[in-house]
Order: C-alpha cells, then sequence, then structure tokens
C-alpha cells in the first residue's frame, strides 16, 4: 500500500514550507515534494530585507530556517524528485514520484511557484552560462569592461541593467515593446546612465558564437528587419511563469497558466489547494507566499478533520 | 576560503591534485554561496549517498587556488557560476557552466561513471 498521509504538499518554497509548519504543528501529517532543493525561489535570492521581523537574511538561510521548522514539528520533506504521476479527482489524491513510489492524502495543497521566463531563441540553451546569463549579481564581474545587453523591459530588467553598469563598458536594453513596464523610477534611472542604450520593439532571435557567445541577431518586431550585433555577454529579464504545465488541465488555470483559486485557497476540485506564485495574484512576494501557505494550510487542516470526524461518525452509527 | 556547504572542501592546489587522483569518479563545483551555485550544491549533497563510486567536492571561487578549475581549457569560455568539473582517472570528462538541474547532473553523472 502507498504510504498515506493527510496532507501532500506539491512545491517547497515559501508558501509549501509555510503549508508544513502550519500543518505538522497541528499534527497533521504532511509531506512536502519538491523537484529542486527546498526553497525556491528564495534560494535565489542574495539577501531579503523585506521579511518583517527580520532585518536582512539570505535567501538560502530563510529557506534553512523554514525547512529546519518544519521538519522540527514533523514534516516529512523529499527534494530533488520528479513527479511521474498525480490524480487530483477523487476523494483519495495520488502522487506517484520518481516512477516508482505513490503516496496518497485525501488533501492536496499545489505550492509550485514559478520559474524565469526562457527567450526562446535559437542557441540560448548552447550559451547559457557561455555568454548568457539569468543572474547579474551572480556572473556581473565576467563582463568587467566589455559590451553586453539586458533583454526586458521591467523593473528587474532596468534595474539590473543599471547594475551592471558597474562591470560592463556599455549596456544596451534590448525590449519588445515601444514603451517600459517598469516603475518610472527605475526607467529614469536607467535613461540618464551614460552607459545605456536602448533598442525597443525588438527581440533576440539568435544567439551566435564558438566556445562562447560572440554575437547575437536583432529582429525588429513590426518590420520584421534583422541586423546582426556583436557582443561579449546577454543578461535575460523578461519576467515570470507559474509552474503549472504539470498539472495537466486538472485545475482550473488563468489566462496566463496560474491557479485559480478562491480567498481560502481553494481551486476548482475538492480538497486541492493552491498557494503563492503559482495561483492567480497581483503581488509576488516571500511575505504573500508565507500568507497563502498559511491559509491553505488551515483550511486543509479542517477539510482532512472534516472528513476524519464524517469516517468517524459512519463507523459509531 | 570555504563554502558553507555539507560537501568535502578542497581548499588547496595540493588538495584538489590529491582528490582527483585518488578516486576514480570525481565530481567538483567551484563557486561561491550565490544563487545559481547553492542548487549545484544542494542537488551534490543528496547525491552522495546514491552515487557511492562518485566522489563529491566543492572549491571556492575566489581562492587562488581555485585557478586549477578556472583555468581549465575545458573552461574556457566560461561566464557564468559555478563552474562544474567531472573528473575520471583525474582526466577531466566534461565540465559545466552556471546553474544545472538534479537532472542534468545526474545524466552526466550517468553517462560518465555509470549508475
Ligand atoms: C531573483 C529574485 C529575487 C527576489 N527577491 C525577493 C525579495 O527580496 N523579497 C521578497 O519578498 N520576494 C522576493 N522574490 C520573490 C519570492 O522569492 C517569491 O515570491 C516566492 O519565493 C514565491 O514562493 P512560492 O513558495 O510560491 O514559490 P517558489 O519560491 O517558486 O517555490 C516553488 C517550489 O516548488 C518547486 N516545484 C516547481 N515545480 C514543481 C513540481 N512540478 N513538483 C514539485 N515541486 C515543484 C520548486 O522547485 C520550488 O522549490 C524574489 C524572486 C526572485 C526570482
Amino acid at each position: 500500500m502507498s504510504p498515506h498521509f493527510d496532507v501532500i504538499v506539491i512545491g517547497g518554497g515559501p508558501a509549501g514550507l509555510t503549508a508544513g509548519i502550519y500543518l505538522s504543528r497541528a499534527k497533521v501529517s504532511t509531506l512536502v515534494l519538491d523537484t529542486g532543493i527546498v526553497g525556491g525561489q528564495m534560494v535565489l535570492t542574495h539577501e531579503i530585507a523585506n521579511y518583517p521581523g527580520v532585518e536582512h537574511i539570505s535567501g538560502y538561510e530563510l529557506a534553512r530556517t523554514m525547512k529546519m521548522q518544519a521538519q522540527s514539528f514533523g514534516c516529512k520533506i523529499r527534494s530533488n524528485i520528479k513527479i511521474t504521476d498525480v490524480q487530483l479527482e477523487g476523494e483519495i489524491k495520488s502522487v506517484e514520484v520518481n516512477g516508482k513510489e505513490s503516496f496518497t492524502a485525501p488533501a492536496v495543497i499545489v505550492a509550485t511557484g514559478g520559474r524565469s521566463r526562457l527567450l526562446g531563441a535559437t542557441g540560448e540553451v548552447e550559451f547559457k552560462g557561455k555568454g548568457i546569463s539569468y543572474c547579474a549579481t551572480c556572473d556581473g564581474d565576467f563582463f568587467q569592461d566589455k559590451e553586453i545587453i539586458v533583454v526586458g523591459g521591467g523593473n528587474s530588467a532596468l534595474e539590473e541593467a543599471v547594475a551592471l553598469t558597474k562591470y560592463a563598458s556599455k549596456v544596451t536594453v534590448v525590449h519588445q515593446f515601444d514603451h517600459f513596464q517598469a516603475l518610472e523610477h527605475y526607467v529614469e534611472e536607467a535613461k540618464k546612465n551614460e552607459k545605456i542604450d536602448f533598442i525597443m520593439e525588438s527581440t533576440i532571435s539568435a544567439f551566435h558564437g564558438d566556445e562562447k557567445l560572440r554575437g547575437v541577431t536583432i529582429q525588429h518586431i513590426p518590420s520584421g528587419e534583422k541586423t546582426e550585433m556583436k557582443i561579449d555577454g546577454v543578461f535575460i529579464f523578461i519576467g515570470y511563469q507559474p509552474n503549472t504545465e504539470w498539472l495537466n488541465g486538472q485545475l482550473e488555470l488563468s489566462h496566463y497558466n496560474e491557479i485559480v483559486v478562491n480567498k481560502d485557497m481553494e481551486t476548482s476540485l475538492p480538497g486541492v489547494f493552491a498557494a503563492g506564485d503559482s495561483i492567480t495574484k497581483r503581488f509576488r512576494q516571500v511575505t504573500t507566499a508565507v500568507a497563502d501557505g498559511t491559509i491553505a494550510a488551515l483550511v486543509a487542516a479542517e477539510y482532512v478533520n472534516r472528513l476524519k470526524k464524517e469516517v468517524r461518525s459512519v463507523e459509531v452509527a | 576560503m570555504t563554502l558553507r556547504t555539507n560537501l568535502t572542501h578542497l581548499v588547496t592546489e595540493a588538495d584538489h591534485k590529491k582528490f582527483t587522483e585518488e578516486n576514480e569518479n570525481v565530481m567538483i563545483c567551484c563557486g561561491r554561496m550565490g544563487p545559481m551555485c547553492i542548487p549545484v550544491y544542494g542537488v551534490m549533497e543528496e547525491l552522495e549517498s546514491e552515487y557511492k563510486h562518485v566522489k563529491f567536492a566543492d572549491m571556492a571561487f575566489d581562492s587562488p587556488d581555485a585557478k586549477v578549475i578556472r583555468d581549465l581549457p575545458e573552461c574556457r569560455g566560461f561566464a557564468g557560476l559555478p563552474f562544474t568539473v567531472y573528473y575520471k582517472n583525474g582526466k577531466v570528462v566534461k565540465a559545466t557552466s552556471s546553474i544545472q538541474s538534479h537532472e542534468e547532473i545526474t545524466e552526466i553523472l550517468d553517462s560518465n561513471f555509470g549508475k
């Protein structure tokens, strides 16, 4: 028989770990499953300075503390697994891991968060780490006195473009629209920086090089016209996409593939809850993920306890 | 200079030489405590108990002795942390730049060192 839990939490970022803490502390047996290392996008954050009660902390440390806190209450955590099958309909949900182990539970919380969007241009995978980067703080110093491109027009793209001028001799921002989505403050900072140039209504359609990136093809979107540009590095910050494709249509999703929930974090299926960056919402932060995880856990605990009570009263009758 | 991981830390060039020469299958991740590196250390820590025929270690990218990895011909053109290098009998068989997933790492381990 498959190991049975009260709740299975899929995703071990701040939303999932918070759910694990609340559920385990309430003596609701809980398993957290994560395809990567636990901590989610928090681990990608050098410093978190807006988590109340902690002046500043590295995302890694905060993730480690949350994980230990959950485990101290008896929460079981499995990381670096692959979910090979998931059945969310019916009273008992099942999750198959690595094609060989199965776990069951009456309730599931989906907290699979999101990930950086890839550009999808030719050569992007080939030149990752060889000129293409998704992390300015990690790789900025490889581009000392070099010419680079930043792709994107949101807050992250413009903030990182400014930060990268500390290293690069020239930064060209390539953006698909004729205006920026970033807040005015970020736009102004970027525009007044003498090292930054802009190529608007354009995208990179291909990356070229040998053992490292040497150049890109830039395509002007309205005209389709292509130009070649020699470049040493490209940083890509084009937003976020929710990790929901693995659900295979089992839950109602929004136009942006985010999970649709109500204020109690209930999804379109009974016994299935969702929390954090993978749901439809406006602000994606550690604090909002933690809040969603709390609500999902408390409502899931109520749901599981109600089911247990119903079973007991049937047995008594 | 060592990294805050639970892996074996290689500090000097001599440590690196001894580790790669004395063990048949070796994976070394050379990085910092940054967002692209930490997930790779996490995967390595987990794989240590599963891949008993492979020895895992890390090395701090900014230590002067880490030039044994930074200057490898196989790492030429690398511009993304961490630099991860796989050795068989002391010879480099594969090197990767930037973050790698659990799946990507196990694929390299399985194809170069067997399951
Ligand atoms: C570079 C960066 C800097 C940031 N800085 C800040 C900041 O300073 N302050 C702040 O408040 N917020 C910050 N954020 C946002 C914050 O990190 C996120 O809002 C928060 O981590 C979302 O939490 P989550 O638990 O919903 O999802 P995530 O953190 O994305 O975690 C989801 C987890 O689910 C796992 N997963 C994904 N798919 C599956 C699957 N199919 N099966 C099992 N597991 C799966 C992932 O491996 C991951 O561990 C930052 C984000 C980034 C990328």
